[in-house]
């Protein structure tokens, strides 16, 4: 498989930035600066951005409630994340959404999602205006081992199937919905068997190793744009942090945790792409120092962002009014 | 009605904790069932079992008094799980599911709406539904629109349903005891922001009726009517009044359905002047339930028209500045009142 240096840093870049968001954020909401509730999407970069590494600007995703991995792989500005966060009127939802309703419509981000298995029929909509409008788009939908058991991901997996429609499923197996394990909640041991339950393919991917997404995703998204139909990805992967900030934790062991660190997705980036001499250590040191920047900028410019007036609780409503 | 006898004071989430806890051991067939009611699932061998006791520990410790057999955890399916209760109910259980945060009901809302709201009418009386379903409600936590409505006029609205909404550590035991016993399907709305506000409550076992509201405090000027938090936001308000020399009543409404009309008329009798205030959105809200109400059947009782003070119309907006401007706050509440008597 054949990447170029361009796609190789920019994979890199992507997933170096969404982990250090998070971190950031966590720390952030350790020190109170952060109201609401975070949902951490480190460990999990791999998956967002071997993904999007295949998809245009007018592509769609929908995402999830742990969906700043999504954003930022999708292009989403991350100064604008970040005011987002802190509720000001400049974040991506004007402070309205707050973390879990991230969106930006205009570069195909249909929205983190707090409503778990949301975003299925969402993107089997989104699907059906991309075979509509005939271009060769597509439409990605992120969702969890949690969602996997909802009503809404069923119907919106047979609808795209029986319609054709240019959706992949990417189903982000990270073993836990909420404080409840996979193989508890879920009567098959992949979730991508269930793909033949809609008569579409279904595979099991290393979540944790990009390259491996990027050639899955790769044949997923060639099948959607050629017209042939959906296809489900079940990538196995792990959040490094609880459901959400301030889980109380006590369902999964340290080793566990440790375990799946030992397979992360940066370091084996790391070491891939330095064994085979594709990039070298000082453009990657270069990365990891401008992504710290970036996102030491984002919370500057969070913080000196004003708040939004109390006007806006009755704005954006409705398009129109009466 | 209110009590006065001084007993302990513990958190309201403790307070639904220990209903469920007494309703379990007095009736072998009340289970408990929803996502993470215990947590750590397939672990309990290695002590993770009821890791969390729910996102809230409302059903905290039941797993090991209990057992997997009656304190399931469930995948996230609530048309399933909810639709399951129903049926689990219909054949002799009790059980309790959990939706864990009202918004959700939108993923079972086919399994209240149609099926337990409606089985014993549809089949002439033959059938029962003896179940309760526990929901966590409210704005205040920063929780963003998904995770923040109030929605109790949903189930309101439906015939075949009860709902009661408590407002504090007292009411939430009594009720929530109430509801499970009860043979037809009861909603329990807890309101997310008063887990943390500790109250009185009684360690003996006790159990609060369906259909009757509460006086939070005695006045003759004005009548404030709250449910859920807002009756503790009446509360407030009516401490603000006092100090201006107006002396106001509190009603708490706590059982949304059935309604304690007697109550409410009788306290408008006495004031002549009624300020209602709801979290909900205002159109279609219990708010507007209750104001017509009283201008049916209290028209003649009143002295000023009747006040509504309630979320505006529209989600609930996830930055502080925001939700703090969109909750209904003691102040308003008060301002609203003085109004009335200018």
């Amino acid at each position: 498989m054949e990447l170029s240096r361009e796609k190789l840093l920019w994979m890199y870049e992507r997933m170096r930035l969404i982990r250090d968001f998070e971190d950031r954020i966590a720390g952030l909401f350790a020190a109170g600066e952060l109201p609401g509730f975070l949902h951490f999407y480190a460990g999990e970069e791999a998956v967002a951005v071997g993904v999007c590494a295949h998809l245009n600007p007018d592509d769609f995703i929908t995402s999830t409630h742990r969906g700043h991995g999504h954003c930022i792989a999708k292009g989403v500005d991350v100064n604008q994340m970040m005011a987002e966060l802190y509720g000001r009127a400049t974040g991506a939802c004007k402070g309205k959404g707050g973390s879990m309703h991230i969106a930006d419509v205009d570069k195909g981000m249909l929205g983190a999602n707090g409503i778990v298995g949301g975003g299925a029929p969402l993107a089997a909509g989104a699907g059906l205006t991309a075979k509509y409008n005939k271009r060769g788009q597509v439409a990605v939908c992120f969702f969890g081992d949690g969602a996997n058991n909802q009503g809404a991901f069923h119907e919106a997996a047979n609808l795209a199937a029986i319609w054709k429609l240019p959706v992949i499923f990417v189903c982000e197996n990270n073993g836990y919905a909420e404080a409840t394990p996979v193989n508890y909640a879920t009567s098959v041991q992949d979730i991508a068997a269930r793909a033949s339950a809609y008569n579409i393919p279904g595979l099991v991917v290393d979540g944790q190793d990009v390259f491996a997404v990027y050639e899955a995703a790769g044949e997923a998204v060639r099948r959607a744009r050629a017209g042939e139909g959906p296809t489900l990805l079940e990538c196995k992967t792990y959040r490094y942090y609880g459901h959400f900030s301030g889980d109380p934790g006590g369902y999964r062991s340290e080793e566990e945790i440790n375990e799946a660190k030992r397979r992360d997705c940066l370091e084996r980036f790391k070491r891939q792409v330095l064994d085979r001499g594709l990039l070298t250590q000082a453009e990657l040191d270069e990365i990891d120092r401008r992504s710290k920047e970036a996102i030491e900028q984002a919370v500057a410019f969070a913080k000196s962002s004003p708040l939004p007036s109390p006007e806006e609780v009755t704005t954006d409503v409705y398009v129109r009014y009466p | 009605m209110a009590t006065t006898v001084a007993t302990r004071q513990i958190l309201y989430g403790q307070a639904i904790n220990e209903a469920l806890r007494q309703e379990m051991r007095r009736d072998p067939t009340v289970v408990v069932m929803g996502e993470d009611v215990a947590g750590g699932a397939t672990r309990d061998d290695q002590g993770m079992g009821d890791a969390w006791g729910g996102p809230f520990g409302l059903t905290k410790g039941l797993l090991a008094e209990f057992g997997r057999e009656r304190v399931l955890d469930t995948p996230i399916s609530e048309m399933g799980f909810i639709g399951a209760a129903v049926g689990a109910a219909a054949t002799g259980m009790r059980p309790v599911a959990d939706l864990m945060f009202v918004d959700f009901l939108g993923s079972a809302l086919d399994q209240v709406m149609n099926q337990a709201a409606k089985l014993r009418y549809m089949f002439g009386g033959k059938a029962k539904v003896p179940m309760t379903i526990m929901t966590a409600i409210g704005a205040g936590l920063n929780a963003a629109s998904q995770h923040s409505q109030v929605l109790y006029s949903f189930f309101v609205h439906l015939p075949g349903l009860k709902v009661v909404a408590p407002s504090d550590a007292y009411t939430a035991k009594g009720l929530m005891a109430a509801a499970i016993r009860d043979d037809d399907p009861v909603i329990v709305c807890n309101h997310k922001a008063l887990f943390s506000v500790k109250g009185d409550c009684p360690e003996e076992e006790y159990v609060l009726p369906l259909g009757q509201a509460r006086l939070l405090r005695e006045g003759k000027d004005v009548t404030l009517i709250g449910m859920s938090r807002m009756a503790m936001v009446c509360r407030d308000a009516a401490r603000m009044l006092e100090k201006d020399g107006i002396n106001a009543e509190v009603v708490d409404v706590l059982s949304l359905s059935p309604l304690d009309e007697d109550t409410i008329l009788r306290s408008v009798g006495k004031t002549r002047r009624v300020v209602i205030v709801d979290e909900s959105h205002p159109r279609c809200n219990m708010a507007t339930d209750i104001a017509a109400l009283i201008a049916d059947k209290g028209f003649d009782l009143l002295d000023a028209p009747i006040k509504r003070v309630t979320g505006p119309h529209a989600p609930v907006p996830f930055s502080p500045v925001l939700e703090s401007a969109y909750i209904p706050s003691a102040e308003r509440v008060a301002a609203t009142a003085r109004e009335l008597l200018d």
